[in-house]
């Protein structure tokens, strides 16, 4: 019998073709526009050529902002995995306790951006905050406010205690995915409980683990909303990050050339570093299929 | 469309981009190939080696602008290069 072909089934993607063209493809084509423009407001463009282009890949203020941007994703990457890890590692396997630990894992994920910012400015005062009053009480001289390294370590902290949780998750979802039995020929050779992560609980774990660390980089990469609302991006610029300087530059002095060039660039690296990850996620799929 | 603030110039670009999906559209119903390794070690059809075509020949325009700075028309000979060595080789 031969088979029907019926592709009506595409027309179920149209609703979607559309919000993605109103969402992201006109928005980003406009971007383009006004990167090689210039304006004054009134929407009266001047072409500018490449100009702008040139001028962010020279500025300092934003080789600055990305090497300050880099730094932060590789020390929030550095400490939030291997700690999710261990969480992961130390959560019960079974009993009532698992249900609790899932919750408390999952109540950090669900508080809003500003709203963590916001917890954690108050956090670090000085004057009424936990962690502030207690440091400042033990003679240690912290204030985020007008120190680099402080506001460095609350910015990390902060990271840390709102998106360690969704590692643990993940990784816990692996462990528990893995059979009995291998857990039992492990026993069987007396191999160590280092041995056991080693060979056994770590391979096992590699595809979530490269789901956590890709979505953790990405996150990272883009983070406005909290240090925006702790910090500003102060004191001074220690704390500007990419996405912050790009605000300050297209909202804060409208300057909507330069932002534009410096958006399509972020947009490049962020879609080159997602075709990595991508790749890399759908290959270990496939050795994993085989 | 005023307020997209259009120009000639970025007009071409997306009207180039959008002729080279069109294009590579009509030749995967027309001739249909199945994935190969390349020099990558991963699987590419042809419509990733499209898309690092593409993304390559972006970065290499901003390499280009960076260190170069004149000339861009070089650059985009440069990705002809690439383009031609992605398809045969990736």
């Amino acid at each position: 019998m031969e088979k029907t072909q019926n592709n009506r089934a595409w027309l179920l993607l149209l609703p979607m073709l559309a919000v993605v063209l109103f969402s992201a493809i006109i928005p980003l084509m406009t971007v383009v526009n006004y990167s090689v423009q210039d304006t004054f407001g009134q929407n009266v463009f001047f072409w500018a050529g490449l100009d702008w282009f040139r001028e962010i890949l020279s500025s300092d203020r934003v080789h600055g902002a990305l090497g300050r941007q880099i730094m932060f994703s590789g020390i929030i990457l550095a400490i939030e995995v291997p700690l999710g890890i261990i969480v992961a590692l130390s959560m019960p396997k079974r009993g009532a306790w698992v249900s609790v630990c899932l919750v408390l894992m999952s109540l950090p994920l669900l508080i809003p951006w500003n709203v963590v910012g916001t917890i954690w400015q108050i956090l670090g005062r000085p004057d009424i905050g936990l962690v502030g009053y207690t440091l400042d009480s033990l003679g240690i001289d912290y204030n985020y406010t007008q120190d680099a390294l402080d506001a460095w370590i609350t910015v990390v902290l902060m990271d840390v205690w709102h998106w360690t949780s969704l590692v643990a998750l993940l990784a816990y979802a692996g462990l528990r995915s893995i059979p009995n039995a291998y857990y039992q020929a492990a026993k069987i050779d007396q191999a160590s409980r280092w041995k056991v992560f080693r060979y056994i609980e770590l391979p096992k774990m590699r595809g979530v683990l490269t789901i956590a660390i890709l979505l953790r980089f990405m996150d990272s990469f883009k983070i406005y909303t909290e240090p925006f609302v702790l910090t500003g991006g102060g004191p001074g610029s220690s704390t500007t990050f990419l996405s912050v300087d790009l605000v300050k530059m297209a909202i804060g002095q409208f300057d909507l050339g330069p932002a534009a060039a410096f958006s399509i660039m972020y947009f490049l690296v962020i879609l080159l570093i997602s075709w990595v990850f991508y790749t890399v996620m759908t290959n270990i799929d496939k050795q994993e299929g085989m | 469309m005023e307020w997209m603030a259009w120009t000639w110039p970025t007009a071409i670009f997306f009207l180039v981009i959008a002729a080279i999906l069109l294009i590579f559209t009509v030749i995967g119903l027309l001739r249909p190939e199945m994935p190969r390794v390349g020099i990558l070690q991963i699987e590419t059809t042809r419509g990733d080696r499209v898309f690092i075509t593409l993304l390559g020949s972006a970065f290499i325009n901003l390499a280009w602008l960076g260190l170069v700075g004149a000339n861009q028309w070089w650059a985009l000979a440069v990705c002809a290069v690439y383009a031609a060595a992605v398809f045969r080789w990736v």
